[in-house]
């Protein structure tokens, strides 16, 4: 500020040699406090580990023998697998209930305001324990004329819905209610000129929903919908209510025979923590997919910034690829 | 299509073709507010209709009543013979369907004033989106329609290019291009260059007039009124949700009669 401006000639062109003089060599900022805060971190979270691992009522054999036993790997499959579907189907009865509740049709809207009500209204652990006893509420589920004696088919509600189709009933169900409320708060974060646009193009509402307005409210859908993902899946170990076989139940089931609790609720835990950290990654490239044509020109994934660093690092002495100035856009 | 559906209270022109759009004595109420208290004009095939006014004066409303984006709630409304948004059976109105509705849009094109492209589509895609989707139409035909009308809005290098890497302008063009994928027979544009930089307006007026050149039948809204002296056919000076003055651009902008008209006229030259 006190050396005088640099010459800058009528064009706005800055002279060669006083651009060099005018270069910023400035001593940055130091922040000090970091360290001291990033130490105290440190430290306590060293205490907390070694405190752990000496710990003599901790039998780190058996956290050893259990993280890959085979049981506890189908109980992994399985929860893995529940929230999967639960997810998939959820979204799906989700965009129903988000596309009934934005309707204007009187009956579709009542009927999905009840519904998110209902399942959003009592606790998901209530809503397992109900699916889960069913058959005392209904022995029998059968298909005829309501009202009379009439019957097509009849079936023995347990072998209609064993606990594994109860569980994944109750968490599908009550999922839909959460999804719908995220899919449409999507759906209306886009510009009521879009529906005009394609309105006015001649789209009909079904082709204007999946080709334009859905595309567009992924963007905003996608993050919270990567939170229920995440809370789906530790959600299933609430299914050892009504025993349905998943990580959680097999842990407690192996625990009550050796009364190692506490191991393995820390093998259960490292599962857990390992597969939350798996489901973060497609949720990171679906972002991506529908972030296009949002940003100019999107950065590079991780897994390219990787690649072209470690290329960077095998060529350093030779001359600058076009893939370095690629790497370092981001 | 003759006469068939004409209204009593609409007043046929002299020529002896009938108007393509032919609004009567047209009525649209937000709550307890008439914003158009008796619209009535026509526009030959072949013509450019400029809608010109203060903002507030309901042109933007009478727009978008053409294409059913507003329902209105007296008169009538047709394009080449079919009543808009309604259908007439034994001298009853009864209210259409939503198909019935999207079908009689596609040949009504619509220019936004905010562009309205679909933001996740390239310029192409946004360009074949309807004429595949809705049209059915071949998608390798429909790349190569869509290649030529962005050539002819002067476009053909963004094609790929999305929405949000496009000036104003071309956005704009981008827009028209969409529209005209449809072959509408009328097109509709709702203040076209109101929201671009002003030297960008002049290459979205250059495509419009191009257009008129070419024989499409166009309602404009606009406040340029360099652009309605120089290529419309019919000037419509609309005033608090009615017809004020109407006629060529040369008797309503450079002999107007109505004193409305000529204080509007002098605000905006």
């Amino acid at each position: 500020m006190s050396s005088p401006p640099p010459a800058v000639t009528v064009t706005g062109v800055v002279d060669a040699d006083v651009n060099t003089d005018d270069d910023v060599a400035a001593v940055p900022l130091r922040h000090p406090w970091r360290w001291v805060v990033a130490a105290a971190l440190f430290l306590g979270i060293a205490v907390l580990v070694v405190s752990l691992w000496t710990n003599p009522n901790i039998h780190h054999g058996t956290i050893s023998k259990y993280l890959f036993n085979p049981k506890i790997v189908n109980g992994v499959g399985l929860s893995l697998l529940i929230t999967v579907v639960a997810m998939v189907v959820s979204t799906v009865l989700g965009v129903l209930l988000a596309v009934m509740r934005l309707a204007k049709n009187p009956v579709m809207n009542a009927f999905a305001w009840l519904y998110v009500w209902v399942f959003r209204g009592t606790p998901l652990l209530i809503q397992i324990v109900f699916w889960g006893y069913l058959g005392l509420l209904y022995s029998q589920i059968s298909l005829g004329v309501p009202f009379t004696d009439f019957t097509i088919f009849s079936v023995d509600t347990n072998t209609l819905v064993p606990a594994f189709t109860a569980g994944l009933l109750a968490l599908t169900l009550n999922q839909a209610a959460y999804s719908a409320e995220i899919i449409r708060s999507g759906m209306l974060s886009v510009d009521p000129g879009q529906h005009e646009a394609a309105a006015s193009l001649g789209m009909s509402p079904s082709y204007t929903l999946f080709k334009v307005v859905l595309p567009q409210a992924m963007r905003v859908i996608i993050p919270p919908m990567g939170n229920e993902t995440i809370s789906m899946l530790k959600q299933t170990s609430l299914l050892s209510v009504i025993a349905v076989l998943e990580l959680y139940t097999v842990a407690t089931q192996i625990s009550s025979q050796n009364l190692r609790q506490v191991e393995l609720l820390l093998v259960v835990s490292c599962w857990y923590l390992f597969l939350t950290s798996v489901l973060s990654v497609p949720q990171y490239y679906l972002e991506r997919h529908y972030g296009r044509g949002n940003a100019a020109q999107q950065a590079p994934t991780p897994l390219v910034r990787i690649v072209s660093a470690l290329r960077r690092a095998k060529h350093a002495p030779t001359e600058p690829t076009p893939t370095d100035t690629r790497g370092r856009k981001s | 299509m003759n006469g068939v559906l004409a209204t009593p209270e609409a007043t046929a022109p002299p020529t002896t073709q009938a108007p393509l759009l032919r609004a009567s004595n047209v009525r649209k109420n937000y709550g307890n507010v008439q914003v158009l208290k008796g619209i009535s004009l026509t526009v030959n095939a072949g013509e450019v209709m400029c809608l010109l006014g203060p903002s507030g004066s309901g042109k933007s409303t009478f727009l978008r009543c053409i294409n059913h984006l507003e329902r209105i709630d007296g008169g009538r409304i047709s394009v080449a013979g079919e009543l808009i948004g309604y259908t007439q059976r034994q001298g009853r109105i009864f209210e259409m369907n939503p198909r019935e509705v999207s079908r009689q849009r596609r040949g009504i094109g619509m220019v936004f004033q905010r562009f309205n492209l679909f933001p996740h589509m390239n310029a192409l895609e946004n360009i074949c989106a309807a004429p595949v989707g809705v049209k059915r139409i071949d998608k390798q035909h429909a790349r190569k329609r869509a290649l030529e009308l962005l050539d002819r809005v002067g476009l053909a290098h963004v094609a790929t290019s999305y929405p949000a890497q496009l000036s104003g302008g071309q956005q704009q063009r981008v827009a028209i291009a969409r529209a005209l994928a449809m072959d509408p027979q009328l097109l509709l544009f709702d203040e076209p260059t109101s929201a671009l930089d002003p030297e960008l307006v002049g290459d979205v007026l250059e495509v419009m007039r191009s257009l008129a050149a070419d024989g499409m039948t166009m309602v404009v809204v606009t406040h340029e009124i360099g652009f309605a002296r120089s290529a419309a056919d019919k000037v419509v000076f609309m005033d608090g949700g009615v017809v004020i003055e109407s006629g060529l651009p040369a008797e309503v902008i450079d002999n107007p009669q109505n004193p409305r008209t000529v204080s509007f006229l002098n605000s905006v030259m």
